[in-house]
C-alpha cells in the first residue's frame, strides 16, 4: 500500500484529505507543519506528499526545498495544495520540485486526477 | 411538474437535438429550467411550459433545449483518448501528411475538448516540423460556444483534468478566472452544428472526437448520426467515441481498430444508402 503524507496546519483539511486518500487506497500519515513533515520523511519516505504552503515553523516551500536535498528526497511525488492561486506561486512551486499543484478549495475528483497526473495513481 | 408539462419538454428537446430527456428526473428538469423561467419573468416553470404550448416561440424552445442537454466536460476527459491522439494518431498522420490534417471536435460543449487537442498539437509540433493541423469544433448550443470562444474558465474548471504545467504554459489569470492564450484560442475554429442535420457539406476529417453524445440520443437516432460521422471521415480517418460508447449494433458503417480502444474507422464493406 502506498503512503501519502498530508502536511497542513488545519486539522479539518487533514481530515478531509485523509478521507479522500483512504478511499483512493492510500495509507495516510499527517503532519501539521514542515518540521513535523521532515521528521516523518527522515524516518520513512512516503510515496506521495500533499503539501500546504502557509504553515507555522516551516512552510511548504521551505520544506520542499529541503526535502529534495535529502537522501531519497527526490522520490516522493509532491502535490501542493494551497489557497495561493497565482501563476507566480505555481511557477515557484514547480521550480522548487513540486510535481503537481492544487488550488483550494478542492474535492475528491480534483485530488484523484492530480495524483494521476503526477503518476502516483494509476 | 405536471406530467403534461414534462411531456412537452421532452418533445421540444427531442425535436431540436434528438436528446432523450429522462422525464422521471423531474426535480433535475425543474431546477435546470427555473433560472430560464425567472429570466423571462414567468411565475414558475409550469407557466414557462404553458407559454411554449401557446406561442411555440422558437427562441424559448431552443433555450429549454440548451438548458436540458448534457454539457458536462473537462480537459483531457478520460485521458486515454488524448494519449491515443498524441502518441498514435498524430505521428501516423504526420507521416502521410501531404495536406493539413483536419480534426473535428463534435459537440464540444464549453471547449475543453478542442482546446485539449490544441494543447497536444502545440506540444508535438516541434517533433513534426511539416505538420499542419486544422482544428474545428462544433456544438448545438450557442451559449456554450460563446463560452468556449471566450477561453475563460473558472479555477474549478482548470483543475479538472488539466496538468498544472499546461495551466502555466497556456493560461493567464484575469482576476478570479483563467484565460487561455490567444494563440491557442486561434487554433480552433468554432461553429454551431446540429448533428441531426445533413452533414455532407462539412467536408471530411482525419480525426473526429464525438464523445458522450451518441449515448445521450434517442436510441432510434444513434445509428443515423454514427453513419453521418462515418461519412465525414476522410479515407483512413478515425472516429473517437466516449468511454462506453460502441457503434456495434447501431450501424455497420464503422469498425473497431485493434489495439485502439474507443477509436473506430470506416467499414469499407458498408455503403450508405444514398
Amino acid at each position: 500500500m502506498k503512503t501519502c503524507l498530508v502536511v497542513d496546519d488545519s486539522r479539518v483539511i487533514r481530515k478531509v484529505a485523509r478521507r479522500i486518500l483512504e478511499e483512493l487506497g492510500f495509507e495516510v500519515a499527517e503532519a501539521a507543519d514542515g518540521m513535523e513533515a521532515m521528521a516523518w520523511c527522515r524516518t520513512a519516505m512516503p510515496e506521495a506528499i500533499l503539501l500546504d504552503w502557509n504553515m507555522p515553523l516551516m512552510d511548504g516551500l521551505e520544506f520542499l526545498r529541503q526535502l529534495r536535498k535529502e537522501p531519497d528526497g527526490d522520490q516522493p511525488i509532491v502535490v501542493f495544495c494551497t489557497v495561493e492561486n497565482d501563476l507566480e506561486h505555481i511557477a515557484l512551486a514547480l521550480e522548487s520540485g513540486a510535481d503537481e499543484y492544487i488550488m483550494k478549495p478542492f474535492d475528491g475528483d480534483i485530488l484523484s486526477v492530480k495524483l494521476m497526473e503526477a503518476g502516483v495513481l494509476a | 411538474m405536471k406530467s403534461e408539462d414534462l411531456e412537452t419538454v421532452r418533445m421540444v428537446v427531442h425535436a431540436r437535438s434528438g436528446v432523450a430527456v429522462d422525464i422521471s428526473k423531474e426535480y433535475a428538469i425543474e431546477s435546470r429550467l427555473a433560472p430560464l423561467a425567472r429570466r423571462d419573468s414567468f411565475a414558475d416553470v409550469g407557466e414557462l411550459v404553458q407559454a411554449i404550448r401557446a406561442r411555440r416561440d422558437e427562441g424559448l424552445m431552443w433555450s429549454v433545449t440548451e438548458a436540458l442537454i448534457q454539457g458536462e466536460t473537462c480537459f483531457f476527459r478520460d485521458r486515454e483518448p488524448f494519449a491515443l491522439f498524441r502518441d498514435d494518431m498524430l505521428p501516423a498522420l504526420a507521416a502521410r501528411a501531404d495536406r493539413p490534417v483536419r480534426v473535428w471536435s463534435a459537440a464540444c460543449s464549453t471547449g475543453q475538448e478542442p482546446y485539449s487537442l490544441a494543447m497536444i498539437v502545440d506540444e508535438v509540433a516541434p517533433r513534426f516540423p511539416g505538420l499542419k493541423v486544422e482544428l474545428f469544433a462544433s456544438d448545438l448550443s450557442e451559449r456554450r460556444l460563446e463560452k468556449a470562444q471566450s477561453g475563460l474558465y473558472t479555477q474549478f474548471e482548470v483543475q479538472r483534468g488539466l496538468p498544472i504545467r499546461l495551466l502555466v504554459r497556456h493560461f493567464e489569470k484575469v482576476e478570479e478566472v483563467w484565460r487561455l492564450s490567444q494563440s491557442l484560442r486561434q487554433m480552433v475554429r468554432f461553429r454551431r452544428i446540429n448533428l441531426l442535420a445533413d452533414l455532407r457539406a462539412l467536408g471530411q476529417y482525419d480525426v473526429i472526437f464525438c464523445r458522450n453524445v451518441i449515448s445521450s440520443l434517442d436510441p432510434a437516432l444513434r445509428g443515423r448520426v454514427l453513419e453521418q460521422m462515418a461519412q465525414a471521415l476522410a479515407p483512413g480517418g478515425w472516429l473517437v467515441l466516449g468511454q462506453d460508447e460502441r457503434p456495434m449494433g447501431l450501424t455497420e458503417a464503422l469498425e473497431s481498430i485493434s489495439g485502439w480502444d474507443g477509436a473506430f474507422g470506416r467499414n469499407p464493406a458498408f455503403r450508405a444508402a444514398a
